[in-house]
């Protein structure tokens, strides 16, 4: 399989849609379970609403990763938005400071293997996902 | 892309085609609420059995369109959540709280009847000595 990378822009509420759709077809390419395709669309939706909540707008990219024999898919969610104070707070569970939407980042670690978020005031967030193909 | 709500007898049945934006959802919501008192209905039915994501943003709309029509006098009940959509939202910690749902339309058609049944016409009561 070609190792290339997905850019979809996130500007949108129909981006959203776009983002999860091409995640999923990605993740389905690479043979993961129905259960896990939910999974893995349900982050990606979640990470492209925060961007449009946030930021207005950024985008999501998706590629293949290989781990000796394994193989999985990851996901950043990039924006050059405000950024995030306090990162270790909006990761708490429940946390959210937006307008009502009640999951946050908390939720989206729990739907994969691998999490990482990169945010600097001013300078906008990244967040990289992995799911793992058992 | 817009959701045909179609109504049969007391009820209003949304019958959700393929993926929602959040504006999509919005205005099946907004919809719904008001179409409750065009047509007098006493119940309502979303299908989302075509929903393959049910993100945190769809499950409240969800859930805030339900509690609107209980606030406008009907009953509200969602059916076809998928094996995958329903565990993705448990992982999440997504709940529909104090909304009904059912497993398909049928069962869906089911549970307003007996419902709405109960409250129209409420059990003889025992005699008074």
């Amino acid at each position: 399989m070609p190792s290339q990378e997905i850019t979809v822009p996130v500007n949108a509420d129909i981006d959203i849609v776009t983002a999860r759709q091409k995640g999923r077809e990605l993740a389905r390419d690479l043979g993961f379970t129905s259960t896990d395709l939910a999974l893995i669309a349900t982050a990606i939706s979640e990470l492209a609403r925060n961007i449009i909540l946030y930021a207005n707008s950024g985008e999501i990219l998706l590629s293949v990763v290989e781990n000796g024999t394994r193989r999985g898919l990851k996901v950043v969610a990039r924006d050059d938005g405000p950024g995030i104070p306090d990162i270790e707070r909006a990761l708490e569970e429940g946390f959210s400071t937006s307008r009502s939407l009640g999951l946050g980042l908390s939720g989206v670690r729990r739907l994969m293997d691998e999490f990482d978020i990169v945010s600097e005031i001013g300078n906008g967030t990244t967040v990289t996902v992995k799911k793992w193909r058992l | 892309m817009q959701v045909p709500i179609l109504k049969q007898r007391d009820y209003l049945i949304a019958s959700i085609q393929a993926a929602l934006t959040d504006a999509d959802l919005l205005q099946l919501r907004d919809a719904l609420v008001s179409q409750v008192g065009t047509y007098r209905s006493r119940g309502v039915i979303v299908d989302v059995t075509a929903l393959d994501v049910m993100d945190s943003f769809a499950v409240r709309t969800l859930r805030d369109l339900a509690h609107m029509i209980r606030l406008r006098g009907a009953e509200t009940v969602i059916v076809g959540i998928q094996p995958e959509v329903s565990f993705a939202m448990v992982q999440l910690g997504l709940t529909l709280e104090g909304v009904s749902t059912a497993l398909d339309l049928e069962e869906g058609l089911a549970y307003l009847d007996k419902k709405l049944r109960t409250i129209s016409a409420p059990p003889t009561s025992k005699k008074r000595g």
